[in-house]
C-alpha cells in the first residue's frame, strides 16, 4: 500500500502531492525535471511501476504535455509537475487540452521568475500567467494549496474537477508548501471520493464527442474503446471535425465559457475567519495564508481584530463572494509573493471606498507575520 | 454493372469529410493510400488504430481516415502519440508528419522517439518545403533551392532523414517515394510489422510550392523528376560512383531487432515489484 491511508507521517508537500496523485488513480507520469517540483516526478517514478501504471521522462515540457493528452485520450488519467519556465513551454499543451477537452492535471510548483529567475526560492508569480497563459479565450481551473494535507486532498480535487469538467486544472503550490514537511494525519480511504473516469452509453453512431448537455459536459469515449472519433485544435463541430460555421464556432465555445461560469458553485472554495467583525481583512492563499494567520494572532494580542479571505479556488476567481463580504470593508490588505496579481481582481470586484493595499515579497522569501502585522498597523 | 467500390474506401470517412484540402498534384494522397493498403495487410481493425498528426498538409491526414485520429500541435504529433501508446500498448500507433513539422519543430521529438524505440511508425511525407503557410524553407529543402524564404536560394545543408534516424536507433528505416507506389506500400507494411520505432521518408511533389519556386514544372513533371532523380539501393552496386552522386537512394537502410520502450517498460515493472516483495 502506498498511500498511508489513516495513519499520521511527516512528509513534503511535494510528496503529498505524488500520493494523492496515486489516491485519485493516476494511470500515466510524463514529466521533466525542473526545481522545485522534481521530487514529484522522482516519488511518481518509483511508484507506479509498482502498480503496473505508466510513468515516463520526456525530452522537454512541450512534449510532456503532450504526452499526458495522448494518454488520457487512451483511457488514462494523466498528471505532470513542473515548475516556472517548465509551465511556459506547457502553455500549448495546456490550451490544446482546453480546446479539445481532455482532462488532465498540471502541477506548477511556483518559483522566482520571470526566467529562470530564483529556482529554489518561492513565489506566487504564475497566477495570472495560470489563467491566462495559453492564447485565446479558455477556461481555467486553478487549486492553491497552503500545506501538505491540503496538497494531498487538493491533487484529489483537480483529478475529480478535471474528470467532472472535462478540462485541465492546475494545481499551483508555491515553492515553501511543495518543500515543507509536516506531520499529516491521512484520511481514511472510504473518506476520500474520487471521480472515475466517465465513459459514455450511448450506441457508437449516436456518439457526439463534445455533446451538447445541459451541463455542458459530455462522457469522454477513449481511443480503442470501440467509439471512433476525430481530435483537433482547430475550431470543430460535436463530432470533432474542423468548422469555421459561425453558428458552430460560437457553440463551441460558449460552451467552454459556460461550463465553468454556470457551474461556479461547484468550484468555488473560500475560507474566512472572523470576517464579519472586522473591518480589515486580509486576503492571502498558498503560503502566505499561514503568515496571515499568524499576523491575526499577533493582532489579537495586541486587540486588533482582522478578518482573513483565502481563495482555495484561485481561478475561476470567486467574484461574487469576494464582493459580497468585501464591498463594506474599510481595507483590504493583498500580501502576495509578486509585485501584484490577484489583487487587481479584489480591486475590480470592491468599490472604490474599499482602501485595497498591496503588500508585495519578490526576493524568494517568505512573507513574515511580523510584515503583515506591520502592515495591518499602518492602515488601521 | 455496378461500379466496384474500392476497398480503400471503407478505411475513409468518405462520405463526411471529402473533398480534401490537398492542391492537385500533391503527393500526400498517395501516401494515404499506401498506408491504408498497409493497414489492410496487417488485418487491423479500425477501432484498434490511432493516427497521430502534428501541423501541416500532410497532418490533414487524419480528418479522412475512419480510424482513432488525433491532429496534434505542431511537430508534437510523436509526444501525443507516445502518450497513447503508454497508456493503451495494445494500439497500433502511427504518426504522419511533414518534412518541417517532423524535423524542425519537432525534431528533438523524433530523435527521442527513435532513441527511445517506441512501438509507432512514423511516415513522413518529404515535399522540401512548408506547403500550408505557402512554401517556405524547411529542414529538408536542398542547397540552392529557392522557397518563399529563401528568395536568393537556401544557404543551409539539409537533413538526411534515414541517416538522422539511423544515428539516433530507429528499428528500421526506409526511404521511398509516391512514384514508385509499389515499393511504398510494401516499406509501410514493413514498418508496422516492426516492433519498435519505424520510419518511413516519403519524397513528394509540391507543384504549387516548391516546384513552382523552383521551375520544375506541374504534378507530372515533378512525379517524372522523382522518377529519375532516385535509385533503388539495389541497383548502387551496379553503377558507377559517377552515375550515382547526384541521386537519392531508395530503400530500406535499418531493418534491425531491439527491445521495443514498452517490452522494457513491462520489464521494468517486474524488476520493481519484485524489488519491493524482497523487501518484505
Amino acid at each position: 500500500m502506498i498511500v498511508p491511508w489513516g495513519e499520521t507521517r511527516l512528509i513534503q508537500g511535494n510528496e503529498a502531492i505524488a500520493l494523492g496523485a496515486i489516491a485519485a488513480d493516476i494511470g500515466f507520469f510524463a514529466g521533466y525535471p525542473i526545481t522545485p517540483s522534481t521530487e514529484i516526478a522522482e516519488l511518481l517514478a518509483q511508484y507506479m511501476p509498482l502498480l503496473d501504471k505508466k510513468w515516463i521522462q520526456m525530452e522537454d515540457e512541450i512534449a510532456s504535455v503532450s504526452a499526458l493528452i495522448g494518454g488520457r485520450l487512451a483511457g488514462s488519467k494523466s498528471m505532470t509537475a513542473t515548475s516556472g519556465p517548465g509551465f511556459s513551454r506547457m502553455q500549448e499543451g495546456l490550451g490544446y487540452a482546453c480546446m479539445t477537452e481532455v482532462p488532465i492535471v498540471l502541477v506548477n510548483v511556483m518559483r522566482g521568475g520571470p526566467s529562470t529567475g530564483l529556482p529554489t526560492q518561492a513565489a506566487q508569480g504564475d497566477v495570472m500567467q495560470a489563467r491566462w497563459g495559453p492564447h485565446g479565450d479558455h477556461p481555467v481551473i486553478a487549486l492553491a494549496p497552503c500545506d501538505v494535507r491540503e496538497c494531498f486532498d487538493l491533487t484529489i480535487r483537480a483529478f475529480n474537477l478535471s474528470e467532472t469538467f472535462r478540462t485541465p486544472v492546475i494545481l499551483l503550490p508555491d515553492e515553501i508548501i511543495g518543500h515543507m514537511r509536516e506531520r499529516i494525519v491521512f484520511p481514511r480511504k472510504e473518506d476520500v471520493h474520487v471521480v472515475p473516469m466517465p465513459v459514455p452509453d450511448v450506441p457508437v453512431e449516436w456518439y457526439e464527442h463534445y455533446h451538447e448537455s445541459a451541463s455542458n459536459v459530455s462522457p469522454m469515449a477513449s481511443f480503442g474503446s470501440g467509439y471512433r472519433y476525430h481530435v483537433t485544435g482547430l475550431m470543430h463541430d460535436k463530432h470533432g471535425f474542423p468548422t469555421r460555421k459561425e453558428s458552430e464556432v460560437n457553440a463551441k465555445m460558449n460552451r467552454l465559457k459556460h461550463k465553468i461560469t454556470r457551474r461556479l458553485d461547484e468550484l468555488e472554495d473560500v475560507r474566512m475567519h472572523d470576517i464579519e467583525e472586522s473591518s480589515v481583512v486580509i486576503f492571502a492563499y498558498g503560503s502566505v495564508y499561514r503568515s496571515a494567520l499568524a499576523a491575526q494572532a499577533i493582532l489579537k494580542k495586541k486587540r486588533k481584530t482582522v478578518g482573513i479571505f483565502r481563495p482555495v479556488t484561485l481561478w475561476p476567481f470567486p467574484d461574487r463572494t469576494v464582493k459580497e463580504t468585501l464591498d463594506s470593508k474599510d481595507v483590504v490588505l493583498v500580501p502576495e509573493l509578486n509585485q501584484g496579481q490577484l489583487i487587481h481582481e479584489v480591486e475590480r470586484m470592491t468599490r472604490d471606498s474599499v482602501r485595497v493595499v498591496p503588500l508585495h515579497r519578490i526576493d524568494g522569501y517568505e512573507i513574515t507575520p511580523e510584515e503583515i502585522v506591520d502592515a495591518v498597523m499602518e492602515v488601521i | 454493372m455496378a461500379a466496384t467500390i474500392p476497398y480503400e474506401y471503407k478505411y475513409l470517412r468518405a462520405k463526411k469529410r471529402f473533398p480534401h484540402v490537398w492542391c492537385p498534384g500533391c503527393g500526400i494522397g498517395i501516401v494515404m493510400g499506401s498506408i491504408i493498403r498497409a493497414v489492410d495487410a496487417m488485418g487491423w481493425e479500425k477501432d484498434d488504430i490511432v493516427m497521430v498528426s502534428g501541423i501541416g498538409c500532410t497532418s490533414r491526414m487524419p480528418v479522412y481516415v475512419d480510424f482513432n485520429t488525433l491532429h496534434a500541435t505542431h511537430g508534437r504529433g510523436l509526444a501525443f502519440g507516445t502518450g497513447v501508446k503508454m497508456a493503451n500498448p495494445n494500439l497500433n500507433v502511427m504518426a504522419v508528419m511533414g518534412d518541417g513539422d517532423s524535423l524542425a519543430i519537432g525534431g528533438n521529438h523524433i530523435i527521442h522517439a527513435a532513441r527511445r524505440n517506441i512501438d509507432i511508425t512514423a511516415v513522413i511525407v518529404n515535399n522540401n518545403n512548408y506547403g500550408m503557410t505557402g512554401g517556405q524553407f524547411s529542414p529538408t529543402t536542398p542547397p540552392g533551392a529557392k522557397t518563399s524564404t529563401t528568395p536568393y536560394g537556401m544557404i543551409e545543408p539539409g537533413f538526411d532523414v534515414c541517416k538522422l534516424m539511423e544515428g539516433a536507433g530507429a528499428s528500421y528505416v526506409a526511404r521511398g517515394t509516391v512514384y514508385h507506389v509499389t515499393e511504398l506500400d510494401n516499406m509501410i507494411l514493413k514498418a508496422f510489422m516492426k516492433k519498435g520505432f519505424s520510419v518511413v521518408e516519403a519524397l513528394a511533389p509540391c507543384p504549387t510550392n516548391f516546384g513552382r519556386a523552383n521551375r520544375q514544372g506541374g504534378p507530372v513533371e515533378m512525379m517524372k523528376l522523382l522518377k529519375d532523380s532516385t535509385i533503388n539501393i539495389s541497383q548502387l552496386k551496379a553503377m558507377k560512383p559517377d552515375q550515382t552522386e547526384d541521386k537519392i537512394v531508395r530503400g530500406i537502410f535499418v531493418d534491425r531487432e531491439s527491445i521495443s520502450y514498452g517490452d522494457r517498460y513491462e520489464a521494468l515493472c517486474e524488476v520493481a515489484r519484485k524489488a519491493a516483495e524482497a523487501k518484505k
